[in-house]
């Protein structure tokens, strides 16, 4: 059995085809498809973010540590642009605390990389601290999981990609109000106010309902639709500088302006 | 027959139900089960598996730091410790992970005394729960072999409310 140094677990054959690094090569993605790079030193956890993720149907790569993922990536080698085509990936999902690298280390390559900065950076922790969370927001962090990660967490992910993939495979990003409008689904509940005050939905995926879940820290509800300067009274979807106005005021905000390019 | 099938049915549902009324299992195992399906049936059994896995070996790394008299890493007892603690919350091992939230407090104080017992408390705590969920397992088993249906709809219906 892998032990825990290893790519991943080697346990089940399907998990053969989820790709990795250690020679494995995936085939070429459908373009369709989301694929996530998912990020974590524990091998319980690698599984269950696995699972999580491929119910809501994306294709999974996961790695167990920073510099695997760098590596995966082809950000610390400098590979060339023919191996990238092969490596569409969606979403970064990344434990914060890690041996050697932390997932707020591992951020901050990946925005210095001018291939995958605008990929959206999820960063997972089991410790609720305000500062930390901060920290990664600021660093154009996505969003911010805390552990145990639930399904109704990566559904709210998913539904603010969907948007990305389906209407621009290039793109990572998109107009403001297509992605925030996904993420319709009252957040993991916070102060009252904030969930009063709800976007028009333009519902692009009917799973938004599934993400209701019992009250969980304020900070778990910080999904959010892209980078951009957020203003928590902003309420109004049609403008670039909407938040999900469902967020809390918790939600600090970014530091940088939208990476629209 | 069907009586005992229902009965061996009600003892596994009362099985479970204490499990989580005794603090072993919290919403994150339910959590678990519900992921899994007909396409995945041994999702919970393989996740569950490499938990265990983690602890013999976390238990074994603590043990092994710990016994280092006089010259106690905490700080490397403590990162297994918090190893330890998120794979128990990952899988909703509620004890396993109290006592670790207790386990990192007495590391950071540099508790020698205070390590060494919380160390045997996990110990009997991760082998007691693995030793219940394997009861669990057996008797799902052979209520699977008497009975066709799924006996994790009794599950569902208890833990999940779905009918």
């Amino acid at each position: 059995m892998a032990s825990d140094g290893g790519v991943f677990c080697l346990r089940r054959p399907e998990m053969i085809n989820v790709g990795g690094i250690g020679g494995m090569e995936s085939p070429p993605l459908d373009v369709d498809e989301v694929h996530v790079l998912a990020v974590d030193d524990s091998l319980v956890d690698r599984i269950v973010i696995e699972r999580l993720l491929r119910i809501t149907s994306c294709k999974v790569t996961a790695v167990d540590s920073g510099w695997r993922a760098l590596e995966f990536l082809g950000i610390d080698n400098e590979k060339a642009s023919a191996e990238l085509d092969r490596l569409k990936v969606d979403l970064i999902i990344t434990d914060y605390c890690m041996p050697g690298m932390t997932g707020y280390e591992l951020l901050k390559k990946i925005k210095e990389s001018s291939s995958f900065r605008q990929v959206p950076v999820v960063i997972m922790s089991s410790e609720n601290v305000i500062t930390r969370i901060d920290r990664c927001l600021e660093e154009g962090a996505e969003d911010f999981l805390l552990k145990p990660v639930k399904l109704a967490d990566v559904k709210r992910l998913r539904n603010y990609l969907t948007s990305d993939v389906k209407l621009s495979n290039g793109n990572k990003r998109k107009l403001p109000e297509d992605s925030v409008s996904v993420n319709t689904s009252p957040p993991l509940t916070l102060s009252p106010d904030s969930s009063e005050s709800s976007s028009p939905p333009l519902t692009l995926s009917s799973d938004s309902s599934d993400a209701s879940s019992p009250p969980l820290s304020p900070v778990e509800s910080l999904s959010s639709p892209l980078s951009f300067p957020l203003d928590d009274e902003d309420d109004d979807v049609s403008t670039e500088s909407s938040p999900t106005p469902e967020e809390s005021p918790v939600r600090r905000q970014k530091m940088r302006s939208p990476s629209l390019d | 027959m069907d009586s005992h099938v229902a009965q061996l049915q009600m003892q596994y549902r009362n099985y479970i139900l204490s499990l989580y009324q005794q603090g072993f299992l919290d919403d994150q195992f339910t959590e678990l089960k519900s992921l899994q399906d007909d396409g995945s049936p041994d999702f919970v059994a393989e996740v569950l598996s490499l938990f265990f896995d983690d602890c013999v070996k976390l238990v074994g790394n603590m043990a092994r730091a710990l016994d280092q008299t006089g010259t106690v890493d905490f700080s490397q007892v403590g990162a297994n410790v918090h190893q330890l603690k998120g794979s128990s919350s990952s899988v909703g091992a509620k004890r396993v992970k109290g006592l670790c939230i207790n386990f990192k407090e007495l590391c950071e104080a540099k508790n020698y005394e205070g390590c060494v017992r919380c160390l045997q408390q996990v110990d009997i705590e991760y082998k007691t729960l693995k030793a219940k969920l394997q009861d669990m397992f057996n008797v799902s088993v052979i209520i699977v072999h008497m009975n066709p249906v799924s006996v994790w709809d009794d599950f569902n219906k208890i833990i999940l409310g779905k009918e």
